[in-house]
């Protein structure tokens, strides 16, 4: 453990090592971080089935640490939004990541998740959760397989590793806002838009006129 | 095992034509079958179909918007529980005002189908008892199956659409749209003070119910699980009404994973709709891709070469063990045996998962029939192995191992058999009204299975059991996916004994493209979950008119509310587990 952290810049007096290590807050935070996030259980379409079989023995998440797969999101670091996300499904999609502590992180595994994938024209259908949510890594795959998500997780640690506490938002001073959740209405609204929803409408209007 | 209801046979039972001369005349147009019945004496026919003629099981109800003729239709399958072929009939009905009247009281097992024919085409159904929106959300705008209704994404009437063409001119779609998004308002539709209705007709519906049960004053509080719950399988939501820890009332919501199958269907190559089929019911995509084929082959009057046959028994029968084994593993996990059975079951179905992917590329979404075939014939070598001998040791070593120290361990386990036996159970009767199928329907003790009741490829050459339960309730749901697994096994031993080493796996040439003669067909298999059905009207082009999914996993959650009413809270999830549904499928 100590050699993961060490900064080698810095000499440890020999008696000490192995005992001792000098680091940063930095490298401390995160290897911490990187070494326990604990995923959500959230299934939403078949990428699920592969993020269960990820997590049972053959391909097991435990070896990097994020077996603890938690039901609620108070607990969860990380969402893997593995499936189709729907527009009567978004609303809730967006409370649960509001509901989730920061740090988060989020996933889009599988097509579906990042743009929509095979059913993107799909009257019911968003077209990739980042269009409501912020994601930090994309799996592509349809559905990806238990390696392609381990490799995914992987990636979310590297990511992990460059962050500093000086820049990441959740220690800025301003809190950080909610997303504002999507409405279910004629069809799906997102708040963040009325504005533009009325703009349009009064040019459609103006063009009927 | 109780028999089911059998038809009046004391008097020659008059056809339908001859019973109710016009008003149930036969469907004469090119390609069809069965009969068109008068809205307004429908109620009266169906009785008949029903209680004389013997077809007591209902099997699908769906909608079908013939712009070009100016009507609607609604089409039903109903089939005898003993067994043959289908009885299709159809009520017509114009497309500014489409009404017909309910058959939910006949058939209970049309209650959410309707819903979702109304859902989708707007068709009223005169009597039902909850006619509200089933898969979209109350405040939804339009009738999305119509033909003349366009999504908001909308490119073309049918694929390959021109951008996707390569060297062609490829943009985003999302381009077009000035939000951004897959969204589309109505005409002066203003956000300021807007108002959706929400859940507001759900919880009303549930407070329709009689508030009735023990005497004491008690508070009844209503209570969500899903759509985000460990335990719901997947983005499924159940509003439970409680007294105490009694249920009493219970209904559930849908739609959060509908993803506009049908519609995108419609627009699709007969061949495109293969892949979308694994989608359906993701854990047996095999058996999705062989009844769709069996639906098209069908309407093309397609032979199967004898060893593609033999190959799709073989996939058939691995993915129901498969899939049994995680409703199996799931079922416990939901009785409070967190993880341990389950791990252990997955175990085999990784090394089915194995062959299948070293089959047909991958491990979950095979993609496998053709129609007049498969897709590629077995690989020579798995794992380094010969794959004969690798099957050969998995279907009569491992799995029937696996199988051994399944039952060893649970089926006689105290707890299992505390928590299962005598609870929810159904009778054969409630269980073939409700229109349940697969293991719920031969839990109750009616020995139905589509294998055998209309054998479809080369199942009548098998020797296999049907496994029946007495009581229906979740213990006997249990051991009837643990027998089936075992029955499978038995088909498989044939299976690999039978099967011809070589020859042709395809019985016309592969292509992209198909031509599907006009007219409709409906076929359907035995899968896992239940009898799949597909229904399909072509207009003679490259694409389905009309394609719809009978799922089993829908429509045996017809019964939900039933099953559930009057168990404790905890067992609610039990019961859903021990049904096996799978989102894909219940919400397309
Ligand atoms: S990406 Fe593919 S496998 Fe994943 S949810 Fe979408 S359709 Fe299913």
């Amino acid at each position: 453990m100590t050699d993961e952290l060490k900064n080698p810049n810095i000499p440890v007096p020999a008696e000490l090592e192995g005992t001792v290590t000098i680091t940063t807050l930095d490298k401390l935070y995160n290897w911490s971080r990187r070494s326990s996030i604990f995923p959500m259980i959230f299934g939403l379409a078949c990428c699920a089935i592969e993020m269960i079989c990820a997590a049972s023995s053959r391909f097991d998440l435990a070896r990097f640490g994020m077996e603890v797969f938690r039901a609620t999101p108070r607990q969860s670091d990380l969402m893997i939004v593995s499936g189709t996300v729907t527009k009567k499904m978004v609303p809730q999609i967006v409370r649960l990541y509001n509901q989730m502590p920061e740090p988060k992180y989020v996933m889009a595994m599988g097509a579906c998740a990042s743009g929509g994938g095979p059913f993107k024209e799909g009257y019911n259908v968003v077209s990739g959760i980042d269009k409501f949510i912020p994601v930090d890594v994309y799996v592509p795959g349809c559905p990806p397989t238990p390696q392609a998500l381990i490799f995914g997780l992987i990636k979310l640690q590297e990511k992990i590793d460059q962050q500093s506490i000086k820049s990441v938002p959740w220690y800025n001073s301003d809190a950080i806002e909610a997303i504002p959740i999507p409405i279910l209405g004629p069809d799906l609204i997102d708040p963040r838009q009325g504005s533009q929803i009325a703009r349009e409408m009064a040019v459609a209007t103006e063009a009927e006129a | 095992m109780a028999a089911p209801a059998t038809p009046n046979t004391e008097t020659e039972v008059l056809s339908l034509e001859e019973k109710f001369a016009g008003i149930a005349s036969p469907d004469t147009r090119e390609g069809y079958e069965g009969y068109i019945i008068a809205a307004d004496k429908a109620e009266e026919v169906v009785k008949y179909i029903r209680d004389d003629l013997g077809y007591d099981y209902l099997s699908s109800v769906t909608g079908v918007d013939y712009l070009e003729d100016d009507h609607m239709e609604v089409v039903y399958h109903a089939f005898k529980t003993e067994g043959g072929p289908a009885l299709n009939f159809k009520i017509q009905t114009d497309r500014e005002n489409p009404r017909v009247p309910s058959i939910t009281h006949l058939y209970p097992a049309a209650e959410f189908q309707e819903r979702e024919a109304y859902d989708m085409y707007g068709i009223l159904f005169d009597g039902h008892p909850d006619l509200r929106r089933i898969l979209m959300w109350d405040d939804f705008e339009g009738w999305p199956m119509r033909k003349d209704w366009k999504e908001a994404y909308y490119e073309a009437e049918t694929k390959p659409f021109k951008n996707r063409w390569p060297g062609g001119d490829v943009y985003r779609i999302e381009a077009n749209n000035p939000f951004n998004k897959n969204v589309v308002y109505p005409e002066g539709f203003n956000l300021n003070g807007y108002n959706p209705l929400g859940d507001k007709t759900l919880y009303d519906m549930l407070n329709q119910y009689d508030r009735g049960g023990s005497n004491l004053k008690t508070d009844q509080i209503v209570v969500n699980i899903g759509p985000q719950h460990p335990s719901t399988h997947g983005v499924f939501r159940m509003v439970v009404r409680l007294d105490g820890e009694n249920v009493n009332a219970l209904k559930p919501v849908f739609g959060y994973l509908h993803r506009n199958h049908e519609k995108i269907g419609e627009r699709n190559t007969w061949l495109m709709n293969m892949p979308y089929t694994d989608r359906l019911d993701y854990l047996t995509s095999m058996c999705n891709n062989h009844a769709y084929a069996l639906t098209v082959e069908k309407m093309m009057g397609l032979e199967v070469p004898e060893r593609a046959d033999y190959i799709r028994v073989l996939m058939n029968e691995l993915t129901r063990i498969a899939s049994h084994l995680w409703a199996t593993g799931f079922l416990l996990n939901d009785l409070g045996a967190f993880q341990t059975p389950m791990l252990y079951l997955i175990k085999n179905r990784e090394l089915i998962l194995d062959f299948f992917e070293a089959t047909s590329g991958t491990r979950m979404m095979c993609n496998y029939s053709r129609f007049g075939g498969v897709a590629y014939d077995l690989p020579d070598t798995l794992r380094d192995e010969n794959t004969m001998d690798w099957l050969h040791e998995m279907i009569h070593e491992r799995l029937p191992r696996g199988l051994e120290e399944l039952e060893r361990f649970l089926s006689n386990n105290e707890i299992v058999r505390t928590r299962a036996i005598g609870l929810s159970p159904v009778t054969a009767q409630e269980a073939i009204a409700l229109g349940m199928s697969g293991p719920m329907l031969r839990a109750a003790g009616v020995p139905y299975d589509v294998r055998r009741a209309e054998p479809y490829g080369i199942y009548d050459r098998f020797d296999f059991d049907i496994p029946v339960g007495t009581t229906g309730d979740v213990y006997d749901r249990y051991l009837v996916r643990v027998n089936e697994i075992r029955e499978s096994i038995k088909i498989l031993k044939q299976c690999l004994r039978d099967m011809p080493a070589k020859g042709d796996i395809m019985s016309v040439k592969p292509g992209y493209t198909h031509k599907v003669p006009a007219g409709e067909a409906y076929g359907r298999g035995e899968n896992p979950k239940g009898e799949l059905g597909f229904y399909c009207v072509s207009k003679g082009k490259g694409h389905p008119y009309r394609y719809h999914i009978r799922a089993p996993s829908f429509i045996n959650l017809t019964g939900l509310e039933k099953l559930c009413v009057g168990t404790k809270i905890a067992d609610v999830v039990v019961v859903l587990g021990s049904i096996d549904i799978v989102l894909g499928e219940v919400d397309r």
